[in-house]
């Protein structure tokens, strides 16, 4: 992608297996090569490979620089299979599937950049500064002074003097300013034409022979513009997102799997987290966050209660409804359908409010279900809570 | 008084004829808006039926803001068109009419769309946005009123208490809670939770600080940005009203959905914690669980002498 657009990147081979990797190294001329471990997750650099199985600590470091063949194995074999624990992971890590095998470039200096949409500005910003290779959180922290920035003009993309004068306040000069200055302007192109929501170049790199090289970079796009990019489908890995949060994804439902054991659907992801911070007030602990969002229908109301009644750690469930968009007759179709489905065991508190709210009532009412309704979101929280501690 | 929407605003629908525009445009003709058209380009000279209105459609905005002279229009367009249609109702409210109200309800428009509607907004100047992605402005009124979205109507009461909230439900929630007390609402807008948008949180607490009928405000954030925190610093500085507010995701685990970069631009702000924090140091009387907002307001107007009990 990068490489399409003008920004410059070093030759690499994306390879499965230690095989793979191996031919990856020859096809680069055998010289000192970078070999990668491609998660979706930052920090890879800094990260720990586990074994799966045992836990154990397989190799410090997702990217390592090898030397010789023997080392491109060694470090290949370290990597695929084994689960990655960087920053941005979290404690469980995530599998390698993929690595990537690149050429060695001699370095003379490593920045940081970062491309994204501003949002009290209305328009890009590019954050840079001289100190790449290392976390960008310690910098902000340590010397905010250190992190020059430019914005654009609106959904324009950069000009060549604000990314000149931008490379002139990283210390650039000469053929690098210049090198930095195409670099950024067509990685503004890419960034707008790809509709991303954020580019991180980290490190982007100085080579000895004054060129400038992006070494390492995360991509994200924006969900909303999925209707102009079904390219994008090509590069999604599903094996790198929980099963069940694509799922949700698919059905345009947003789930967020949590510890706990109260498994909540709402309506609108504000009411969503304040149901969480309300369960957590009393006492309980929210196994999810799940917005069923403004439009669903009954299908999408079936599905979202279908991933919640699957999760092996949820005890009891609390439906939160303030019906604006959402009308409250569905969820309560969308309630009836799953349980129908898949039963229910678990105590089930639902508090439905706002549109269509008395033939929603009057759905579950006559449904003969087993499920305590509430009138308020404390009481239903306070009622859920009390019936998976009194076991009810 | 009530702000930027009057009880009797005259509004318009653009894609009136379709699911959403259909259900919400009777919703919002039962409750008493006075929906006088809507816009959907190559349907125009049909008519649709919204409750028990026939309501002529137009094939532009310019066209229907022209013919009815409508000063509001509120955007149940789909995401790929609903940049547009806002530019579209923008243009044709601020040359036809010199200034109006475009409200849009659309959720999942690309934030890059949005950068270039709000940049676009610039060239209307008496034109306001609110949106996208939000629950709409309601002004209750003595008998019935102008409900411009697709808030529920039945819990809202014409009263004193402006309430703004990026939240579409939990606006709701407070709603429901400040009828609960006894107490009503002068407008309660959704400004929405995308983060490129139009009318924001100072906007909002500016009108209502300068309209008579409001006492009081109900301010309702979310973790993310640092809009919250700019408003405790607007309210430190202006604010002569009282204001309750309510922050949602204590709880939400940190990293999902905050991009990498995204979190160094905030330099820090972002938290619920620490928009608590803001707004407590602003004098803002916080509600720590969003069902106590009704009584925490109570006791805030009771604190300024503005209720007995």
């Amino acid at each position: 992608m990068f490489r399409d657009s003008g920004v410059p990147v070093l030759d690499g081979v994306h390879c499965k297996d230690v095989n793979g990797a191996l031919s990856a190294y020859q096809k680069l001329g055998r010289g000192t090569v970078a070999v990668k471990s491609q998660i979706h997750a930052g920090g890879r650099g800094k990260g720990t490979l586990l074994c799966p199985d045992t836990g154990d600590v397989q190799m410090e470091g997702g990217v390592k620089i090898a030397f010789s063949e023997h080392e491109v194995e060694e470090y290949a074999r370290n990597i695929l299979g084994n689960v990655l624990v960087t920053k941005q992971t979290g404690p469980e890590g995530k599998m390698v599937r993929n690595l990537y095998v690149e050429a060695g470039c001699s370095i003379a200096h490593e920045y940081y950049l970062a491309m994204l949409v501003d949002r009290s500005a209305n328009s890009l910003l590019v954050m840079a500064s001289e100190q790449g290779g290392v976390d960008i959180e310690d910098v902000a922290e340590n010397d905010p002074d250190a992190i020059h920035r430019i914005w654009s003009e609106g959904r324009n993309g950069f000009t060549h003097l604000q990314c000149s004068e931008l490379g002139s306040a990283l210390g650039l000069v000469g053929e690098s300013c210049n090198s930095f200055s195409d670099l950024v302007v067509n990685l503004g192109a890419l960034f707008i034409d790809s509709d991303c929501s954020m580019i991180e170049i980290n490190p982007l790199v100085r080579t000895v022979g004054g060129g400038m090289i992006a070494l390492d970079a995360k991509v994200s796009f924006d969900d909303n513009a999925l209707f102009r990019h079904p390219e994008w489908e090509n590069v999604r890995d599903l094996s790198e997102e929980e099963e069940i949060e694509v799922r949700a994804k698919e059905t345009g439902l947003s789930y967020v799997k949590l510890d706990g054991d109260i498994g909540c659907m709402v309506n609108g992801a504000g009411l969503a987290m304040a149901t969480m911070d309300v369960i957590k007030l009393y006492g309980g602990e929210p196994a999810n966050f799940l917005d069923v969002g403004g439009g669903a229908n009954e299908d999408q109301v079936t599905t979202a209660f279908s991933i919640i009644l699957e999760d092996p750690n949820v005890k009891g469930i609390l439906v939160n409804i303030f019906g604006g968009i959402m009308r409250c007759d569905i969820i309560a179709n969308g309630i009836i359908a799953a349980v129908g489905k898949l039963g229910l065991s678990d105590p089930l508190v639902v508090r439905l409010a706002g549109t269509n709210v008395d033939e929603g009532k009057a759905i579950l009412k006559n449904s003969g279900l087993n499920i305590h309704p509430a009138d308020s979101l404390a009481e239903g929280a306070e009622k859920i809570v009390n019936l998976i501690q009194g076991g009810v | 008084m009530s702000i930027w929407v009057g009880e009797d605003a005259k509004v318009l629908i653009q894609g009136v004829t379709g699911r959403q525009g259909t259900f919400h445009g009777s919703k919002m003709v039962e409750y008493g808006t006075d929906i006088v058209g809507g816009v959907t380009p190559g349907k125009g000279g049909m008519t649709v039926s919204l409750h028990d209105r026939m309501v002529p459609v137009y094939n532009s905005m310019e066209e229907a803001v022209g013919e009815t002279m409508a000063e509001v229009s509120v955007i149940y367009v789909p995401p790929p068109y609903a940049g547009a249609a806002i530019k579209e109702a923008a243009s044709a409210f601020q040359s036809v009419r010199g200034g109006g109200l475009v409200v849009c309800i659309t959720e999942g428009i690309p934030i890059l769309d949005m950068v270039d509607v709000v940049n676009a907004m610039a060239s209307y100047p008496d034109v306001r946005l609110i949106g996208p992605n939000c629950p709409g402005i309601i002004t209750p009124g003595s008998n019935g009123g102008s409900k411009i979205g697709i808030m529920p109507g039945h819990i809202h009461r014409k009263g004193r208490i402006g309430i703004v909230s990026k939240s579409g439900t939990l606006t709701y929630e407070a709603v429901a809670q400040t009828t609960g007390i006894g107490e009503g609402q002068s407008t309660c807008i959704g400004i929405g939770g995308d983060p490129v948008q139009g009318t924001g949180f100072i906007d909002c607490l500016e009108a209502f600080e300068s309209d008579p009928q409001t006492e009081a405000i109900v301010l309702i954030g979310e973790i993310g940005g640092s809009a919250e925190e700019e408003a405790a610093e607007w309210i430190s500085a202006n604010g002569t009203k009282p204001v309750v507010g309510f922050v949602a995701g204590s709880t939400a685990p940190p990293g999902k959905r905050m991009g990498h970069a995204g979190a160094i631009i905030s330099g820090g702000k972002g938290t619920a914690a620490e928009k608590i924090s803001a707004f407590r140091s602003a004098g803002i009387h916080v509600a720590d669980d969003p069902s106590v907002i009704g009584q925490v307001l109570a006791d805030a107007l009771i604190e300024a002498g503005l209720r007995d009990s």
